[in-house]
């Protein structure tokens, strides 16, 4: 950080001696002060947490959504301007492929679209740490408003018993860059809540995804914990695999299976993990 | 200046000679649908207590030749609504296609409420009535069965253009001619289809459907029928029609005094 004060922090896209951007890496400071926001990979589906401050009790609660929706299957934490593009670049995709866009995909145009207010003088970076969590549908996907079946096997490019698709979990920084993840959290509690992803060894691909969100929920209370002088408000979505309780889509996790991972998180504060047996054998999955 | 507009701001006959105003001109005609091409025949639809049963058959014809006969004309949309289609094909994508942005963008700024087949038909009428004002009319019509805005059954037509009415049951094309007066027998009024129950729905329709297939010739014994209630939508789309009555046909000879 010596070159700092030399003139080189002034302007985005301006390489310092060193090759660094400095106006990148002062959005990257921007992130650090948001709310904690994680995603976790499961076996079956992926979870997305936000951390939501309550500056003031006259904001509602369940209102001021952080996760949002983007086609059917993808969710995203969070960024307004970003989720518009994310939107529209789901939207141009199946205009031109007439099929969803898969997360891969959309994180890449989202990649492109960051990297790009990295290049010019007139823009500056984005001042947010993505994190983009989707299910690319395991069967057949269907040409949209295909109304035939087309052949069975053979020429239709349809092997039996071959699935595609699966969850997908990507984290994009001002920088432009992203990567997959099987665990990915940004934000003031990142330290805390990625020391605690990687307890759970998820590379192994065995976590459930009830179990994910009552992980999830457990992590974002942790994170807190750096916190404490401040309230704050869960928010978690979630989607899951086509047999599932989501049915490959994007959703806010139902209440009663919110309330429980709560309950659950509070429960491993106050205890400090002492027992776990109780984790997720009496939630109901469908709520 | 002349009284002609197609020569303003153009170079002036008289000093630079004729001007070639050829490749001005677009010389293509406007791309209208002008007659569909490929074609799905009658959708028929009746309402019962709980909700609405609708089926279509199959077939999509190239004029008289029966082309493609895995033809999906029942969409579902929104997990609430199925709107069956009959005419042109290629509209019907189009429109499915539209339906689909509709539900996707419909429910990023949404939480609870999703489409009902109320807000479909309206969407779908007000479309129709659109494009055939431009005169470009989409080549259908359509049947739209649901729940509206009380959760009671709704059944509702529109047509390419734009008109638009309802009733317990409902038929397009030739159905309108051949099963409504069958549905019509079952469902009088609206308070008798408040009292029919799904069983007797589906036979009316089955009936129906098998007396299409008698009489008419752009129609296909394979079909899909689809159950919409309050606890969501049941759609078949590999039924095939069962128990009709050809034996009588070996005892018909000829046309008039042939016996043998």
């Amino acid at each position: 950080m010596t070159s700092i004060g030399t003139g080189y922090d002034l302007t985005n896209s301006v390489f310092s001696p060193d090759g660094r951007n400095f106006q990148v890496e002062y959005a990257v400071k921007a992130v650090e002060n948001g709310g904690t926001s994680i995603g976790i990979k499961c076996k079956d589906g992926v979870v997305l947490a936000v951390e939501k401050i309550i500056t003031s009790k006259l904001l509602k609660p369940g209102a001021n959504n952080r996760i949002a929706t983007i086609d059917r299957h993808i969710g995203t934490a969070y960024g307004r301007h970003f989720e518009k593009r994310a939107r529209d670049e789901a939207a141009s995709w199946r205009k031109l492929y007439k099929s969803p866009i898969s997360t891969a995909d959309l994180a890449s145009r989202m990649g492109q679209y960051l990297q790009a207010y990295t290049l010019y003088s007139s823009v500056r970076p984005f001042g947010i740490t993505a994190i983009i969590a989707g299910w690319d549908s395991e069967s057949e996907v269907p040409v949209d408003s295909e109304v035939g079946g087309g052949p069975d096997t053979g020429s239709g490019g349809k092997v039996e018993g071959k699935t595609y698709g699966g969850p997908e979990l990507y984290m994009i920084e001002p920088s432009g860059s992203y990567w997959g993840y099987y665990g990915a959290a940004t934000g003031k509690g990142r330290q805390t809540a990625k020391a605690e992803l990687e307890k759970l060894d998820l590379s192994a691909g065995t976590l459930s995804l009830l179990d994910g969100v009552n992980e999830a929920a457990k992590i974002i209370y942790l994170a807190h914990a750096d916190n404490k002088d401040k309230d704050f408000e869960l928010e978690m979505t979630w989607i899951s695999n086509l047999n599932g309780p989501t049915k490959g889509r994007h959703e806010h996790v139902p209440k009663n299976i919110l309330e429980e991972a709560e309950r659950l998180a509070k429960g491993a504060l106050d205890g400090e993990d002492d027992d776990d047996d109780s984790k997720s054998e009496d939630v109901k999955m469908d709520g | 200046m002349n009284h002609f507009p197609q020569a303003w701001g153009r170079p002036r006959d008289d000093v630079y000679g004729p001007y070639n105003s050829s490749f001005l001109q677009d010389c293509r005609p406007n791309q209208h649908t002008t007659s569909p091409i490929v074609t799905g025949t009658s959708v028929i639809a009746i309402k019962f207590k709980d909700g609405v049963v609708i089926a279509a058959d199959n077939l999509a014809s190239y004029g008289s030749l029966a082309r493609f006969t895995n033809v999906k004309r029942l969409r579902k949309f929104a997990d609430t609504s199925v709107v069956g289609f009959g005419g042109d094909i290629s509209d019907m994508q189009y429109l499915d296609r539209t339906l689909n942005n509709l539900e996707i963008e419909h429910a990023y700024d949404s939480l609870k409420h999703t489409l009902n087949a109320k807000n479909l038909h309206t969407f779908l009428a007000k479309a129709f009535y659109e494009r055939r004002s431009k005169l470009d009319p989409l080549w259908n019509h359509i049947l739209v069965a649901g729940l509206d805005n009380e959760d009671k059954p709704f059944l509702a037509s529109a047509d390419l253009y734009g008109t638009t009415f309802s009733s317990p049951s409902l038929a397009t094309g030739f159905g309108a001619h051949l099963a409504q007066p069958l549905l019509r027998k079952v469902v009088p009024d609206e308070e008798a289809a408040s009292k029919l129950s799904l069983e007797l729905a589906i036979e009316a329709v089955k009936e129906s459907l098998k007396v299409l297939y008698y009489r008419d010739a752009r129609s296909m014994d394979k079909y899909s029928i689809a159950v919409i209630t309050k606890d969501g939508i049941e759609l078949k789309e590999d039924e095939k029609l069962e128990n009709q009555r050809w034996a009588f046909a070996e005892q018909i000879r000829g046309y008039g005094t042939q016996v043998n």
